[in-house]
């Protein structure tokens, strides 16, 4: 236990943190210093972004070590670990608090920083310097705020023997997960933010600009959205009674990135084809990243939610503020600045691809609008009228409902229509096959389920219809019917990549579309008493409490019901949900019992006993799986996307010589 | 960052004495005015829990409300004038979804009026820019092509 008789010692790891921010911040005074002075500087901010992260690393490294080993001469190891943790939630525990996650925030960035130095050896000289200074930057500022206020690396002596444990609720696998997709979603837009910034102060972008900064876009937003879906899902299972959605400020403060960076994505596709749109992504880099820098420290600054933030050191807010308008402002006075200088180009009519491309970003960028002044509003009209109101779900869903709805209506239309100008009647016409599927999927599913509420048969309409309508490309290209069967699948096999991703990132908004609709109109819930023995009735399925008994946990004790759930086909399963109560702090967690069957799931919680009797709610909830299945469609799609020869990360010039390609 | 959340629930749980939701002995016998209260408590807030509604939360003066909320019905107020009860009682950070006022004018009209906005500068774009596109590419065009062809960046 004693301190340094591990690999790498905290005091190491201490100073290699240090010695990172040393090199960032040289490398980025010299990088914009010798910007023009081609190669040599070039190498130079390459070798420096690799050792930054190699630095980081042994830094991260030396924190994992304290955890694993519980040293607890280590401050942040005293607060958030425990000898007795699971290997598994040792390693997690250490980005679990503020001065951590702050390590793995860096950790990421650098590693970014690696890559583009690692892949970007073909960019232009005076490019790749400036991309890597910005990174560098970048690095030097959150390292220097780390080491300054939030030493994740100080010590304690005497040293405990016995760590304070980590909150039972974090105790999870999902804080292993969760947490490293998130920061690497935020964190890779920074590459988008650094090339954006490096196009403004060069003053030189074009096509091929957007064909590299495209790559980093896919990789960030394919990490954003499982670590999104990851999170859902956590508090889904973990929070005890199935909400997965709550427009928490915690949770918009993390989509909103996510629909900045989706429209990015969509904006940069019209660059790199047409080279039109120039401003406008330059301007959805920048903001992306800055979203992506509220979402991680607004709430950790102790100005959005008192009870969320980690870090409720008044000082420590007062700085990451600065920081934040330091750099969000420099970068949008850089803009303001620069922006006009840009060169237009690329014409086209309204009718076209750009044209429902721009309609895209329309509504996505109205959406991250709406959803910024639902979270920011309440305190500003605190701040300056000193009202307090609430902004809440109910505010969410109909603004946010009523923006997606005409989106999801005219995204089938947006991959059928040609670039520059297009028919929408001949696009109409492809897809009259999956507005048919859609109407009679429709009404099939109205008259079986009834319809609860209103506007449920319009979502179902909405979300088969983004379904059907995702493959009607496909079938398009592939000539579906109209020649010999193995020819279409010849033809399918190879198309590009990027159409195959396309169609399955829209399938899967269609399916997280179904998935949300089918929930909230047909969910049902149950909530009686019952004594072991007894048995309860819920949507066609049996529920029998078999038994209850306190049992002790490792580390908790455990009140237990044990049911028998039998299934509308008769099949029987045994389950059982907890609730537990956790020895050291007092603190009581709910471990329902979830039992998928098909996309429904039940989910059954054991709650307080009453009079001699134990609480259980039920819920059924029809294809709620869908939600997720759909999001990691979409991450699937991302993925594909990534391996196309085209966008392949680090091989911009092998993919410009490529031969005539098919539009997208 | 749900872990945040999730540390904010376990502060409220632990705060409250971990009661959970709904109980069976709150409910109302009559299945049409239960519903009622259920879509009533969706809306409002748990005041002392971070962003949950009084239907979702643990918290013992989210069972307090929502008994209020039954109270008011049996009694035989309307939705609305339950609802009104709530905001005298605790003003209008109760409610989850806020009432058109002169103070929220502006949030329930800024999603409209930024899409009104999008809209009104695409159009003021498009007219300034010439929308129709000649068949082909212009000379000026063909040779910036061959150049990037050729070149690469720029």
């Amino acid at each position: 236990m004693a301190s340094g008789d591990g690999a790498v010692s905290i005091e190491l790891g201490h100073f290699a943190l240090i010695l990172a921010f040393a090199i960032a911040t040289m490398g980025a005074i010299g990088g914009y210093a010798f910007w023009r002075s081609g190669a040599r500087i070039a190498q130079v901010l390459s070798q420096a972004a690799i050792l930054q992260f190699v630095l980081v690393a042994v830094a991260f490294l030396a924190l994992v070590q304290a955890f694993v080993t519980s040293d607890f001469s280590l401050l942040l190891a005293v607060n958030h670990s425990h000898s007795l943790k699971p290997l598994i939630f040792k390693i997690s525990g250490v980005w679990g608090n503020h001065e951590g996650s702050m390590v793995l925030w860096i950790f990421i960035l650098v590693g970014f920083g690696a890559m583009v130095a690692a892949f970007g050896r073909r960019l232009p000289h005076d490019l790749l310097t400036l991309v890597l200074a910005t990174q560098s930057l970048l690095t030097a500022a959150f390292a220097g705020f780390t080491i300054l206020t939030s030493n994740p690396f100080a010590r304690v002596f005497p040293a405990p023997l016995q760590g304070n444990d980590l909150n039972p609720v974090l105790q999870d696998i999902g804080l292993a997960i969760h947490p490293p997709l998130l920061y690497a979603g935020y964190v890779g837009f920074s590459v988008c933010f650094s090339f954006a910034i490096a196009a403004l102060i060069s003053g030189r972008i074009d096509q091929a600009w957007a064909r590299w900064v495209r790559p980093w876009a896919m990789l960030s937003w394919t990490f954003l959205t499982l670590g999104i879906a990851m999170g859902s899902y956590w508090a889904y299972y973990e929070l005890g009674w199935g909400g997965w959605w709550f427009w928490d400020p915690v949770e918009n403060a993390s989509f909103m990135p996510w629909l900045a960076g989706t429209a990015l994505l969509h904006s940069a596709l019209v660059m790199e084809k047409r080279n039109a749109l120039k401003i406008w992504t330059i301007f959805l880099s920048i903001i992306t990243f800055s979203l992506s820098l509220l979402g991680t420290f607004l709430v950790r600054s102790g100005i959005l939610t008192s009870v969320h933030t980690f870090a409720s050191d008044p000082t420590r807010g007062l700085v990451i503020l600065s920081l934040l308008a330091l750099v969000i402002g420099g970068a949008f006075f850089l803009f303001a600045l620069r922006a006009a200088a840009l060169r237009q180009g690329g014409l086209f009519a309204p009718v076209s691809r750009e044209g429902a491309l721009i309609l895209n970003n329309l509504f996505l960028a109205t959406a991250v609008g709406a959803v910024l002044v639902g979270t920011l509003y309440p305190l500003l009209l605190d701040a300056l009228a000193g009202t307090s109101i609430s902004v809440g779900a109910p505010f969410f869903n109909l603004t946010f409902g009523a923006l997606m709805a005409p989106l999801l209506l005219v995204l089938p239309f947006g991959p059928l229509l040609a670039w520059k100008r297009a028919d929408v009647v001949a696009a109409a016409q492809r897809l009259i096959g999956a507005a048919a599927l859609a109407v009679f999927f429709t009404i099939l599913i109205s008259a079986l389920g009834g319809v609860s509420i209103s506007l449920a048969p319009l979502g179902l309409l909405l979300g088969f219809w983004v379904a059907f309508g995702a493959f009607a490309e496909l079938v398009e290209r592939a000539k579906l019917g109209r020649i010999p069967i193995q020819e279409s699948w010849r033809r399918l096999a190879g198309l590009p990549r990027s159409i195959w991703s396309t169609a399955i990132a829209h399938f899967g908004i269609g399916i997280t579309v179904l998935g949300i609709v089918s929930t909230s109109a047909w969910e049902s819930e149950l909530v009686t008493t019952l004594n072991p023995g007894e048995t309860a009735e819920l949507a066609g399925y049996s529920i029998a409490f078999d038994s209850f008994a306190q049992v002790p946990g490792p580390n908790y004790l455990a009140d237990e019901g044990r049911f028998t759930i039998t299934g509308p086909n008769g099949q029987t399963r045994q389950t059982m949900a907890d609730r537990r109560t956790y020895v050291a702090s007092g603190m009581p967690t709910t471990e329902a019992a979830i039992e998928t069957y098909g996309f429904s799931q039940l989910y059954l919680q054991l709650g307080e006993p009453l009079e001699n009797t134990h609480v259980v709610r039920v819920w059924h909830k029809p294809y709620i799986t869908l939600i997720w299945l759909g999001t990691l469609l979409m991450a699937l799609a991302g993925i594909i996307s990534l391996t196309d020869r085209k966008v392949r990360v680090g091989a911009p010039r092998r993919a410009r010589k490529a031969a005539p390609e098919p539009a997208e | 960052m749900i872990w945040l959340r999730a540390l904010a629930l376990t502060m409220a749980l632990l705060l409250s004495g971990a009661a959970l939701a709904v109980s069976p002995d709150e409910m109302l016998d009559d299945p049409v005015l239960e519903q009622r209260a259920r879509d009533i408590s969706a809306g409002l807030r748990c005041l002392v829990c971070q962003n949950q509604s009084i239907d979702d939360s643990d918290a013992d003066l989210a069972k307090d409300l929502r008994l209020l909320v039954r109270e008011r019905l049996v009694a035989g107020d309307s939705d609305a004038a339950v609802q009104q009860y709530l905001v005298d009682r605790y003003g209008e950070y109760v409610l989850l979804n806020p009432r058109v006022t002169d103070q929220t004018l502006l949030l329930w009209i800024a999603a409209p009026a930024l899409l009104l906005a999008g809209l009104l500068v695409l159009v003021m774009v498009g007219r300034q820019r010439p929308t129709t596109v000649q068949p082909g590419l212009s000379a000026e065009e063909q040779a910036a092509l061959d150049s990037l062809e050729r070149h690469g960046s720029d």
